[in-house]
C-alpha cells in the first residue's frame, strides 16, 4: 500500500492511481512467470511448457501497450504533480522493461525447444540458480513499486552481483564445453544466449528497481552499481 | 526598429534630479494650500451649523420641563403669572398622528413604485418618465403639495382635517421612499435574483421573500429618513390641518403640529409662548438627529 | 448497442482489455441514453446583434459529466443558460431551435418555467446565499414546489446537506445566517440548495473559479459524487478542470460546437486543429 500519505481528495483520481500500479503488479507477476516457465522448460526438458512460454509473450505485449495509453490518458487527464508524476512517469518506463524481459524469456524459450533436442550438456545447475535470483529481485522489485517501498528497491539494486557470478561461470563452461567437443557447438552456443539473456533480465530488475527508488524518493540513483560481470573479458585457453 | 530605440532612448533618459525635487517641493506647498482652503471652508460650515444648535439649545432647554410635554395649550401668562403654563402636548400628539399617517400611507405606495422601477422598468420610457417625476417630487416646494391638497381635500370637505394633513405628509413620503427603494434594490447583485429564479421561484416570490429581504435595511433607513423629513415640515401642514389648540384623535377635524404650532406661537409675540416655540424648536430637532442616527447606524450595519 | 447497459451507472467493459478489474473514468466509455438533446440551437441577445450561438447540436449522457469549454465569448455559458431558459429574465434575448429533454422541447413557451427550472438546476459562478439562515437556504426552494410536513424538511435539509459535503460541518448551527459560511461553504450550500430541490440535471457556470485550490478539489470530487444520481454539465475556463472532471468535453469557438469527444480522447487526440491549438495554447 501507498507510503503514509493522505489520499488524494478526488476519490477517482486515487483509484486511477492504484489502478496503475495494478496492472504494473500484474505485469510483473506475468513476467515472472514467464521467466520460471522458460527456465523449468529449459531444465526439464519440456517443449510444451517452452511453446506455451513462446505464445504468452503477446499478453505482455498488449498490457505494455495498454499500460503506456493509460498512463498517457492519465497525464492528459489529471495534470499529476511530485510523486504522482514520477509515479505514472515510471511505470511508463517499468512496463517497457517487463515486456523487454518477456521477450528474453521468450527467446530463452525458443532456445530451450532446440536445446532440449540435442543430447544433454552439463547439468545446468547454474541456470536452475540464476533463474531462481533472477525471479527473486524481480518480484523484489515489483513489490517494492506497488508498497512504495525504496529500502527493498534498494535491495534488489544492490543484487545484481551474484547473478553476474553466476553467468561468468556459465560463459568459461560453455567454451569449455565447445572447446572439448565441436559436437556440442549447438546446444552449448544456445546455452550461452539463454544464460547471456538471463544476465539482462536481471539488469532490467535493476533497472526496474532504480526507477522505484526514484518514484519514491524523488532523486535518482547515480552511484555505479556493483557489477561483476567480466565476461566481456573472458579467455579460455584450449588444452594443449 | 530605430523608431522605437529612439523613443526607447528618449523615455527612459536619465532623471534631473534637482529639476524634480523643485516640482516636488511645489507640488507639496500647493497641496498644503488647498488643504488649507477646505479645512476653512468646513470651518465656516461647521461654526453656522453649531451656532444654529446651540442657539437652539440655550434658547430651548430652560423651556424643556414636564409641563411642556404634558399639557396642550394654554393662554399667555404674560401679565398673570399665577395662570397655568402652557404646553405642546397637542403639537406633540398631531404630529405623530400626522406623520404616522403619512408614513401609513406613503410607504406601501412608495416601495410598490420603487419595486417597479428597479425590478421591471429599469431601462424603458416608462420608468424613465416616472422616476424623472418622482426625483422632481423630491425637491418640489411642499407649499405646493399642501395647495394640492386644499384643492383636493380641504375644499370638499369642508374645512381643515388631520386626514388632509396626513395625505399632504404623505405625497412627500412617496419620492423619498421611492428612491430609497430603488437604489437598495439595484443595489442588489443580478447573480442572487439569477440563484432565486434558476430554483424556479416566480418573480413575484423573488422579489418578495429574497429581494426585499436582502434590501430589507436599506428600505428601513429610507422609511426613517422620510419619516424625520416629514415631521419637520410646516408649510403643507399650513393648508391641510391648519392647527388647532387642544388635544384630539379626530382626524376629520383640525389637528395641531409641531412646526404649525412652534410658528403660530412665535408669532404671538408673549415671551413665554415664544419661550414655548424654542422648547418645541429643540424638540424637533433633537427628533429628527435622534431618526437620522438610529437610521444611519441601521445602513451601517447592513454594509 | 448493448440492451443491459441502458441507464445502467458503469460503461461498459470493454476499454479493460486485458487486465479486467476496475472501471475508472480514464477508460473514457460514455453512456449510450441520452438525458438532454440539443438540436439546431440558435441564440441571440438582441435583434440587432449577431448569433451568439450556431445552430448547436449536443448530446449530454444520462449521469455523466459534460463539459463546455472554450475562450471567453465563446457561447458556452450562453449555451448552459439557455437549458434552463434563464435568458427569459432579460427581454430582447431569444433562442431558437430544440432542448429536448424526454421528448420535449424545454424552450417552447408552452413548457412550464418554474417546472422546467425544478427539474434543470443551476449553480453560479459566485455563490449566493440568501440572506437567511441555511436552514431556509434548502428549504426556500423545495417549499417552491412541495408541500412538505416539518420532519419531512428536516429530512429533506439533511439530506441535500449530506449530498454536498458540508453536513458535518454546519448541522449543530442550522439556525445561523448563512452568509457567516467561507466561500468554499457557501457555493458547497448553493449546490446543496440546487440538490434540494431534486433534479435531474445540474448545470454548473464556472463553479470554482471564485474560491481556492482546496476547495476546488472538494467540489470536483462532489461531482464526482453527484453524478451517480445526476447529469452533469459544467461551463469552465480552466481546461484542466474539464479534464478532471468531465466524461465528455466539447469545445466551442466563436458560437460554434467545433469538437465534442470523450475527455480521454479530447486531451490525448482531438481531431479537429482548432480543438487542438486552443487545448495546447496556441491561441484563445
Amino acid at each position: 500500500m501507498p507510503n503514509g500519505s493522505a489520499s488524494h481528495i478526488v476519490k477517482s483520481y486515487e483509484e486511477d492511481l492504484k489502478r496503475l500500479r495494478e496492472m504494473i503488479a500484474r505485469m510483473g507477476g506475468l513476467a515472472e512467470r514467464q521467466v520460471a516457465d522458460a527456465a523449468d522448460a529449459l531444465i526439464r526438458r519440456d517443449t510444451r511448457l517452452a511453446s506455451e512460454v513462446v505464445t504468452r509473450d503477446k499478453l505482455l505485449d498488449d498490457m505494455e501497450r495498454e499500460v503506456e495509453q493509460f498512463c498517457v490518458r492519465l497525464l492528459a487527464l489529471r495534470q499529476p504533480m511530485a510523486q504522482d508524476l514520477r509515479l505514472i512517469i515510471a511505470c511508463m518506463k517499468i512496463s517497457q522493461d517487463l515486456e523487454r524481459i518477456g521477450d528474453y524469456a521468450r527467446n530463452g524459450a525458443k532456445r530451450a525447444i532446440v536445446v532440449s533436442e540435442q543430447p544433454i550438456l552439463g547439468s545446468l545447475n547454474g541456470f536452475e540458480r540464476m533463474a531462481e535470483l533472477v525471479q527473486e529481485n524481480l518480484k523484489g522489485a515489483i513489490d517494492a513499486l506497488v508498497e512504495d517501498d525504496h529500502a527493498k528497491a534498494d535491495e534488489v539494486w544492490a543484487n545484481d552481483a551474484p547473478i553476474d557470478g553466476i553467468y561468468n561461470g556459465i560463459f568459461r563452461e560453455m567454451l569449455t564445453f565447445m572447446m572439448e567437443d565441436p559436437r556440442n557447438i549447438t546446444a552449448a552456443t544456445h546455452l550461452l544466449f539463454i544464460a547471456k539473456n538471463m544476465e539482462r533480465i536481471g539488469d532490467h530488475a535493476t533497472n526496474i528497481a532504480e526507477r522505484v527508488h526514484f518514484a519514491v524518493l524523488g532523486t535518482p540513483l547515480t552511484e555505479d552499481r556493483p557489477k561483476a560481470d567480466i565476461s566481456a573479458s573472458a579467455v579460455v585457453n584450449p588444452p594443449s | 526598429m530605430s523608431a522605437t530605440t529612439d523613443l526607447h532612448a528618449i523615455a527612459m533618459r536619465p532623471r534631473d534630479e534637482s529639476a524634480r525635487r523643485a516640482r516636488g517641493r511645489r507640488r507639496h506647498l500647493v497641496d498644503q494650500a488647498v488643504r488649507l482652503f477646505c479645512l476653512i471652508a468646513t470651518a465656516i460650515g461647521v461654526f453656522f451649523l453649531a451656532s444654529i444648535l446651540v442657539t437652539l439649545i440655550w434658547r430651548g432647554a430652560p423651556a424643556i420641563d414636564l409641563t411642556v410635554f404634558i399639557t396642550d395649550f394654554r393662554p399667555t401668562t404674560y401679565g398673570e403669572p399665577d395662570a397655568e403654563k402652557g404646553g405642546l402636548l397637542h403639537a406633540i400628539l398631531g404630529s405623530f398622528v400626522q406623520a404616522g399617517m403619512g408614513v401609513a400611507v406613503g410607504t406601501p405606495i412608495g416601495i410598490l413604485v420603487g419595486t417597479y422601477l428597479s425590478e421591471y422598468a429599469r431601462q424603458t420610457a416608462l420608468g424613465n418618465a416616472v422616476r424623472f417625476v418622482s426625483d422632481v417630487l423630491l425637491s418640489a416646494p411642499s407649499i405646493l403639495v399642501g395647495l394640492f391638497i386644499y384643492q383636493l381635500v380641504v375644499l370638499p370637505m369642508g374645512g381643515f382635517s388631520g386626514i388632509a394633513g396626513g395625505l399632504a405628509l404623505s405625497i412627500i413620503v412617496i419620492p423619498v421612499v421611492v428612491r430609497t427603494t430603488e437604489d437598495m434594490l439595484t443595489l442588489i447583485p443580478n447573480t442572487l435574483r439569477e440563484a432565486v429564479v434558476a430554483l424556479g421561484a416566480p418573480k413575484w416570490k423573488m422579489i418578495t421573500l429574497v429581494a426585499y429581504r436582502a434590501a430589507l435595511s436599506g428600505m428601513v433607513t429610507g422609511i426613517l429618513l422620510a419619516f424625520a423629513r416629514i415631521a419637520g415640515e410646516t408649510a403643507p401642514l399650513l393648508l391641510t390641518s391648519f392647527g388647532n389648540n387642544v388635544v384630539t384623535w379626530d382626524m376629520s377635524k383640525a389637528m395641531a403640529s409641531l412646526p404649525v404650532t412652534i410658528y403660530q406661537q412665535a408669532n404671538s409675540g408673549f415671551p413665554d409662548l415664544i419661550q414655548i416655540a424654542w422648547a418645541g424648536a429643540l424638540m424637533i430637532t433633537t427628533g429628527v438627529l435622534l431618526v437620522n442616527i438610529i437610521a444611519r447606524t441601521l445602513l451601517r450595519k447592513r454594509i | 448497442m448493448n440492451s443491459e447497459t441502458q441507464g445502467d451507472i458503469a460503461p461498459q467493459a470493454a476499454a479493460t482489455g486485458s487486465f479486467g478489474g476496475m472501471q475508472v473514468r480514464s477508460d473514457a466509455v460514455l453512456n449510450t441514453d441520452i438525458r438532454i438533446s440539443i438540436r439546431n440551437l440558435d441564440f441571440f441577445y438582441g435583434a440587432a446583434l449577431p448569433k451568439a450561438l450556431k445552430g448547436i447540436n449536443l448530446d449530454f449522457p444520462n449521469r455523466q459529466v459534460t463539459g463546455l469549454i472554450g475562450p471567453s465569448g465563446c457561447g458556452k455559458s450562453t449555451l448552459l443558460r439557455v437549458m434552463n431558459r434563464m435568458y427569459s429574465l432579460y427581454p430582447g434575448q431569444r433562442a431558437e431551435g430544440a432542448v429536448l429533454m424526454d421528448g420535449v422541447n424545454l424552450i417552447d413557451p408552452s413548457v412550464d418555467i418554474n417546472e422546467l427550472r425544478s427539474k434543470v438546476g443551476m449553480v453560479f459562478q459566485k455563490p449566493t446565499p440568501f440572506p437567511m439562515t441555511i436552514y431556509e437556504n434548502i428549504a426556500f426552494g423545495v417549499r417552491l414546489h412541495e408541500k412538505l410536513s416539518k420532519s419531512e424538511m428536516d429530512q429533506r435539509v439533511e439530506w441535500a446537506l449530506s449530498r454536498a459535503a458540508i453536513w458535518g460541518e454546519v448541522k449543530d448551527r442550522l439556525q445561523a445566517n448563512a452568509m457567516s459560511l467561507s466561500g468554499g461553504q457557501q457555493q458547497r450550500l448553493c449546490i446543496a440548495r440546487t440538490i434540494a430541490v431534486r433534479p435531474e440535471v445540474i448545470l454548473f457556470d464556472e463553479p470554482t473559479s471564485a474560491l481556492d485550490p482546496i476547495s476546488t478539489l472538494k467540489i470536483e470530487e462532489l461531482i464526482d459524487e453527484l453524478k451517480r444520481d445526476f447529469t452533469i454539465a459544467i461551463v469552465t475556463h480552466n481546461m484542466q478542470q474539464a479534464a478532471r472532471c468531465a466524461d465528455q468535453v466539447a469545445f466551442f469557438y466563436l458560437g460554434e460546437l467545433i469538437e465534442v469527444a470523450p475527455a480521454a480522447e479530447m486531451f490525448t487526440a482531438p481531431r479537429q486543429r482548432k480543438t487542438q491549438e486552443y487545448i495546447t495554447g496556441r491561441f484563445g
